[in-house]
């Protein structure tokens, strides 16, 4: 019994750091997303493209899909550019929703790096971000072919994320279809 | 002195400005202004994760804050108005947050460590004192005793026999 209360503060110390450890792998950026597994929010926002036509949520559907949110004023965002447009070029389908930003500017960057999206919605005042629970750019989430949300990645999308955290689930989804 | 006092005022003024975002909102009366100070102080700015929203500049702090003000303008209650973040955003928002089986730890974690302090604190307490209330050399076996008590008789003759003029008593130990 003396023995074992001697032991306490080293059980103390243990689970301290144990808490400490799993810590050091822990992403504060990454707080969750209460959107998985539920539908993308509707929205009737101009494409980028070709502003006089509206999109919705319905546009988005009928393959599982990329829904990339991007700005042109997210030095990060151009840093990810190149790798959105190598998985549009492998056949992914990604969609964009260019967050809080100038039209002007976002169509010439498309112009100037590429243009990796299928679709482009025009969200100005970020209300679709809102909807979305986005709070920076970029976010990337991942929907099936009904527009349900299954994974959000924060930050920029590089071959690593790409193939350890997206490309299994991705696949999973093209491959249930 | 004087200058002091003058260079400690503009201090105090100085931090009073840093302290809130400024955005120039206007309320239908008193009671909203005051709901919408509550509110932006009580949610967390899930960008700049150690401000609430009504300190933060990020730009979705300034966009949560529009929003709010719109829902209190449509007359939206403060629950309404929490849970429409929280549908967005988790409970991450909520800098207090509600209790249930993924804040256990959260909410109930202190008063353990406090229990288990207490309880630790109690036993050492009761340990030390527990020898002095049952009298010294209770540890003794029949036969030490035995011994202590040759021991004391002997000393306390020697003491007696040899009782030095100095008056020093020479047998401390």
């Amino acid at each position: 019994m003396k023995r074992a209360i001697l032991l306490l503060p080293l059980v103390g110390f243990l689970v301290l750091a144990g808490f400490l450890y799993k810590g050091l792998f822990l992403d504060p950026r990454d707080i969750g997303s209460t959107m998985i597994g539920k539908p993308l929010p509707e929205f009737a926002l101009p494409s980028l493209e070709n502003p006089t036509r509206n999109l919705s949520a319905a546009d988005f559907k009928g393959k599982p899909a990329l829904v990339n949110v991007w700005a042109t004023w997210c030095p990060t965002c151009r840093a990810e550019h190149a790798m959105l447009n190598q998985l549009a070029s492998q056949g992914v389908v990604v969609y964009g929703v260019n967050y809080k930003d100038n039209g002007d500017a976002a169509r010439k960057w498309l112009n100037d790096l590429g243009n990796p999206y299928r679709l482009n919605v025009e969200d100005p005042q970020g209300s679709l971000g809102i909807n979305l629970g986005v709070y920076g750019a970029p976010e990337t989430f991942l929907i099936d072919k009904d527009g349900v949300i299954r994974h959000k990645y924060v930050g920029a999308i590089d071959e690593r994320v790409w193939r350890e955290q997206l490309a299994p689930l991705y696949q999973e989804l093209v491959d249930a279809r | 002195m004087k200058r002091l006092l003058s260079a400690a005022l503009l201090g105090l003024t100085l931090s009073l400005g840093a302290q809130a975002a400024i955005d120039t909102y206007e309320f239908n009366d008193e009671a909203a202004r005051a709901r919408y100070r509550t509110l932006t102080e009580e949610l967390r700015c899930p960008k700049c994760q150690n401000q609430n929203i009504a300190d933060s500049d990020a730009p979705i702090a300034m966009d949560l804050r529009r929003e709010i003000h719109r829902m209190l303008g449509e007359g939206k209650s403060d629950e309404e108005i929490v849970d429409f973040l929280v549908a967005r955003y988790g409970d991450f928002v909520r800098y207090n947050p509600p209790v249930n089986a993924r804040t256990w730890l959260l909410w109930y974690g202190p008063w353990v460590l406090l229990a288990t302090g207490l309880g630790v604190l109690t036993l050492i307490v009761l340990r030390r004192r527990r020898p002095s209330a049952s009298g010294p050399g209770t540890d003794l076996s029949a036969e030490e005793r035995a011994r202590l008590d040759q021991l004391l008789k002997s000393s306390v003759h020697k003491n007696s026999a040899d009782k030095s003029p100095t008056d020093h008593p020479k047998a401390d130990q």
